[in-house]
Order: structure tokens, then sequence, then C-alpha cells
């Protein structure tokens, strides 16, 4: 295992424990050390990711592991991003975990070396991966902020605060949160499904076009939209909102997993 | 350099001594004049709150009981009778007032534990002393001290995190549903004390819309021009209804707002979130609209209660704000024994160079036959024997780390060699 790696999977531990203790503790200099310290996991990170595609002369998503470390950096990413942009530090704690979890779970199960370089899609090819995986981290962002508004509205309308309810971000926060980051998603998904069919225009081999992934991201993209309409529908905001974005997400893990493994060829990379 | 406080609190004084002992701001100055100008302080501070008022001051080292004389002049400058004020006053002095000190300034010795108003008053009543130039580098340093504690206090422990009225729970709980209430509107039923505690919260955080709405229009309208809301007539509360965010219901009449009457206004609203606080007894909603969706229904008890868990996680936070204060204590007693003991090895360095100038002048007469520069052979011979003896020694104790030590050191030089400065 490389030393990268573990630091890398070591600096996100510490920024969680950060995080955590921001939760607890509720104190400015935690949350700015929680903030810098997830920044540089993200740095680590990326030179992990950098150092292993010179290593293997091949992409990151070439394997298993190396697509869900670098799933797991773009839910980082696009988290860092989000909480630059809401100023809102209390989701690190929910987050984080499901990133480390990502990670290790990565590394125990990590395949070998993939035996031969990597087949030549060309950089379309490798924008259209990038992008894909970006739309399903910020999907996945989306869906754990999405929970977490489902549990603080129980929670309020129980009337059982306890001390952590004093620490999530506000309902309408999380709702406004929720839509950046699916705004994020739906802007990479339908950019990654674009570079997807002129990466498809350019191969010498013909590829059917009857592949179910299509469909599914049709459906992913429809679901979304219709999450983006209906969250501005006061009738929709809040409760309703946030179950279809749960379930939208469910969608997607449907689409990477049964759907990339067993119904399609053409995105079965690993 | 002793530190003496005399005061009384909620503690110790019903409101009817509180008031007569409270100091206005010009009250505060010339009282601080008066206390130098008659030499009780050297230097003093006056800090006066509805809930406190406590006079600090550095007496002379040659003033006796300070303490005594300070309560002799709150009573004459107040009017109020010594015995009325004697069984209500505290007297703290050295390391006891500065503990108080920065107790109070952490709000652990306040009405509602830990409140942040009590550091601003403390603040506002140190900078008014140090511009009159009431305080002296002692009270400077003791006050910036209990400043930082306060601050410290509060950004390390959760002591003034949480809500401790109904009122402010309330919005904290608006605040967690609809995050900053600068964008949204809030119509608050009845006009009575508790509708009149809410409206002055939500104006304090920044309620983009008020609305009143009251039996009495007269009531109503008064209370509207205070805070700057809007009248809405009783008779159009239904309608009302549908455009507020939040709903504040505080009325002496059972189901105002009955489940169906609710459940129509969310429909009217599309059904955005409609946080409902009930302060009314008995209950001016209907139970039945907790259910409806959006809806977020509190009545006087489950905002009481939070109150309650909200006292005893604020409780549950004294511990460590008192380590917090002690550490200070200590910091500061350090820093008031330093500049203690150069005093001390001062005065001890006078002392000896007099007890040399007297026993020379004492002996010489009786050595005629020593010629000059032999006296003054004998003369450096005892300076070099004080300096070894006493000074040396001496100057060594300055280095001890240890607090009580360091106390116990200069008592000891004080005992040994300086009794007139002794206090005791």
């Amino acid at each position: 295992m490389q030393p990268l790696a573990i630091l890398t999977v070591l600096a996100y531990g510490v920024s969680l424990g950060l995080y955590f203790r921001l939760l607890y503790a509720d104190q400015k200099i935690v949350g700015r050390a929680a903030t810098a310290m997830l920044a540089v996991s993200l740095a680590l990170h990326y030179f992990f990711l950098l150092e292993r595609a010179h290593q293997l002369q091949a992409v990151p998503y070439q394997d298993l592991y190396g697509a869900v470390s670098l799933f797991a950096w773009l839910l980082a990413l696009t988290y860092f991003g989000l909480e630059m942009v809401h100023r809102q530090r209390t989701l690190g704690a929910f987050l984080l975990p499901f990133v480390v979890l990502i990670l290790v779970a990565g590394m125990l199960g990590r395949p070998g070396v993939p035996a031969g370089p990597p087949p030549g899609h060309g950089i379309v090819f490798a924008l259209h991966v990038t992008l894909s995986v970006l739309a399903y981290a910020a999907f996945g962002l989306s869906f754990v902020m999405s929970l977490m508004y489902l549990a603080e509205e129980t929670l309020l309308r129980r009337h059982r605060l306890g001390t952590i309810v004093w620490r999530f971000p506000a309902l309408d926060l999380l709702e406004r949160m929720t839509r950046s980051s699916v705004l994020v998603g739906m802007g990479a998904i339908l950019a990654g499904t674009l570079l997807g069919f002129v990466a498809v225009r350019r191969l010498e081999t013909p590829v059917s076009h009857f592949d179910p992934k299509y469909l599914v991201t049709l459906a992913i993209v429809g679901l979304y939209a219709t999450y983006l309409y209906l969250e501005r529908q006061t009738s929709w905001r809040g409760g309703r909102a946030s179950r279809l974005c749960v379930f939208n997400f469910a969608v997607i893990l449907l689409s990477v997993t049964v759907v990339n493994l067993f119904l399609t060829r053409a995105h079965r990379y690993f | 350099m002793e530190i003496v406080l005399v005061g009384l609190n909620h503690r110790t004084a019903p409101v009817e001594v509180r008031e007569r002992l409270s100091f206005t701001a010009d009250q505060a100055r010339r009282a601080a004049e008066d206390l130098r100008a008659q030499g009780i302080f050297e230097e003093t501070m006056i800090l006066s709150t509805c809930n406190r008022s406590e006079v600090y001051g550095v007496p002379p080292e040659s003033r006796p009981e300070p303490a005594a004389a300070l309560s002799e002049y709150l009573s004459s400058f107040h009017g109020v009778r010594a015995d009325i004020l004697n069984g209500s006053l505290y007297r703290h002095q050295d390391r006891s007032a500065v503990e108080h000190l920065f107790q109070v300034s952490a709000g652990l010795d306040s009405m509602v534990l830990g409140e942040a108003e009590i550091l601003g008053q403390v603040r506002e009543a140190y900078r008014a002393a140090h511009e009159s130039g009431a305080t002296g580098p002692v009270l400077n340093r003791l006050f910036q001290a209990a400043l930082e504690v306060g601050k410290r206090v509060r950004t390390e422990t959760e002591l003034g995190t949480r809500p401790m009225s109904v009122a402010s729970a309330g919005m904290k709980l608006a605040e967690r549903i609809f995050g900053k209430l600068e964008k949204h509107t809030a119509l608050v039923l009845g006009a009575g004390t508790i509708s009149e505690q809410v409206i002055s919260q939500l104006r304090d955080r920044g309620i983009g819309h008020l609305l009143v709405m009251n039996r009495s229009i007269e009531r109503a309208e008064e209370v509207a021009r205070r805070y700057g809301g809007e009248v809405v007539p009783w008779a159009e509360w239904e309608a009302a209804l549908q455009g507020p965010d939040i709903v504040v219901s505080s009325v002496s009449a059972e189901s105002v707002l009955g489940g169906e009457v609710v459940a129509r206004a969310m429909s009217a609203r599309k059904n955005r979130a409609l946080l409902l606080m009930d302060l009314g007894v008995p209950r001016n909603v209907d139970p039945a609209a907790a259910k409806l969706y959006n809806v977020f229904l509190y009545n006087i008890d489950d905002l009481t209660d939070i109150v309650q868990q909200n006292r005893r996680a604020r409780e549950s936070e004294v511990p460590k704000a008192q380590v917090i204060v002690e550490e200070h204590v200590d910091k500061f007693l350090s820093w008031q024994a330093s500049v203690e003991m150069i005093g001390v090895l001062e005065a001890l360095e006078g002392k000896m160079r007099a007890e040399r100038a007297a026993f020379l002048a004492a002996h010489m007469q009786h050595l005629g036959h020593l010629s000059a520069a032999d006296r003054e052979r004998i003369e450096a011979l005892m300076d070099d024997l004080l300096k070894k003896i006493v000074m040396n020694p001496a100057g060594k104790l300055r280095g001890e780390r240890n607090l009580r030590r360091k106390i116990q050191n200069i008592e000891a030089l004080r005992d040994l060699f300086l009794p007139e400065r002794d206090k005791s």
C-alpha cells in the first residue's frame, strides 16, 4: 500500500475528527482547522491519484480502486466547494465518514494492478468519465444533505432537539445546499454525457445505441430535473423534495452497480 | 497592593435595595473621584447593572480597613442606612475579589447563567473608568484580564450558546427552520407581556416584516408603533395566517387556531413551512395542526422543556468555565506577586542602606584614627556583606515560579526585614 494513500486517509480522518469536535464544541478555531485539514487531505489525495496514474500509466478510473478513490476525491472536493460558498461546516461530520469509508473499502478490496496499458480513449473519453464521476459525487452529496434534512425535520417536529439540532444547519440552508449540489451534478452529467457521445462517434468500431446505460442516465437526468422543478414549488418544498432526492440517488446506485456490471458492455470498465 | 471589592447582587439583595444602590454613569464617575479624593482608594472602578452594584478599588498601603470605609461611603453616597446595607453587601479581598470579578465577566455569577450582556457591561464600565482616569496599573491589568476571561469562556465553552427564555428558544427554533429571518414575516397574536418579549426578540434577530394583531386595536397599534410593526385587524386573522412564516399566539382564549383553520391556511400558502408558537394558556392552537405537512407546532410546555434542557446543558459547562477563571486568577496573582516582589526588594535595599548609614554614623566617631580611604573601604566592605547576606538571596526569590511559594516569600521578607510594611 502506498504511503501517500495511508497519509491521505489519515488526513481525512483527522479532518473528520475535527468536524466531529466542531459538532460537539462549536468553536470557530476548530471549524477553521477542520476546513484547513480537509484542504490538506484534498491536496494529498490529488497527489496520490496523480502518483498512482504515473506509476500505472493509467487513468484513475482504470480499475475499481482508482474509480472509487476518484469518486471519494470529487465528493470531498464538491463538499469543500459548497462549504466555501455557503459558509456551513456542520455537514463535514456527516459527509467525511462516507469519504473515509469509501477510501478504506477501496483499499481493503483493492484488486491487482491493471495488467496492460489503458485503452486509448483519449481526452474526450477521460473527461466524459471524470465529469460523470463528479456528477455522481455531487448527487451523493445532495443525498447526504437530504438525509440530514429529513432527520432534522423529524427531530424538530417531534420536539426532540437534544444537542445535535442546535448544531445542524437551518432547514432552509440545507435545501439551498442540496439544490446547489444537484445543479453541480446536473451540469456535470449533461456535459459528461455529451462528451460520451462525442467519444463514441470517434470510435472506429461500431457501438450499440441500445445500451441500457443511456436509458438510466436519461432517467437520472429526468428525475433530477423533476427535483429541481418541484423543490421550487411550495407544495413540494421541504420533506417531499428531500425524499425525492433520496430516491433519485437510489436510482444512481442502481445505475452504477446493477446496470454497469450486468446490463451493459460498453460501460463495464472494471 | 491589595484589591478590595464591596458590592451586592441579585443573590444578596432584593430589588428594592439594589435599585437604591445602583449608579448612573455620572454617579459612578463622581463616586470614583470621591473615593480617591478621600484617600480610600488610589484606583477604583464601579460596575453597576440591574443585578449588581460593585466597587473595586486599590487602597493606599497605609489605609486601614478600606472595605469598612467603602461600605460607609456607599451608605452615605446613596443615603441608605448602614443596617440595611450590611446584610446585603459582600466584601472580598485579593484572590477572592479577583476570582469574583472573573466569574462575573464569565457570566457565572449572573441571574441567567452564562448571559452575554454582562461582558459588555464590564467592558463599558471599565472604559468609562479608564477614560476618567479612575483606574491605574493594577485595575487596568485586572479588568483587561477579566475581559479576556469573559471572551475565552464564551468561545471555549457552551455556557452562553443556548437560549434561556421561552421567547429566545422560540426564535432559535425559527432560525433552525428558516435560517436568517430577514426575508421572513412574523405574525404575533396578542399584545401582552409575553408577546412583547417575543416581538422584541424578533426585532433583535432582524425579522423582515412584523404583523401585530390584538383584540384591542389601540394596544396593537401601541406595540406595533414601538417595534416598527404593522397592525392587522382582529377580524382578518384567518386571512392573515396565509402570509407569515412564524405565528406566535399568546391570547387568553382557547383554540383561536383550530386544526381546520390551520389546514386551510396551509393549503392557501401551498404548504410553505410554518412555525406556530403557541404561548397561550389555555392553548390557542389545536394540537392536531402539528400533523399537517410543513407545520412545526410548539406550545409553552415544549418551549419551557427546551429552556430547561438548555439550563442543564449550561450548568454542565460551569466546571470548564471555572477552570478558565482559575487559570486567569493564578496568572493575575502571579503578575501581582512579581510586582509586589520588586517593591519589597526596593524597600529592603533602601532600608539596608539607611541602617548601614546609621550604623556607620554611630560607630565611625570612635574610629577617628582611620584615614578617609580606610573609612571608604569599610563602607564598601559593609555594602558587599549586606549584598551577599541579604540582597542576593532575596533577589533569587523573584525567580520562584510557584505562586504560593512566591507569595510566602514576599510575606517572609516583609516579616523579617520590613515589619512596618506588613499590613496585618
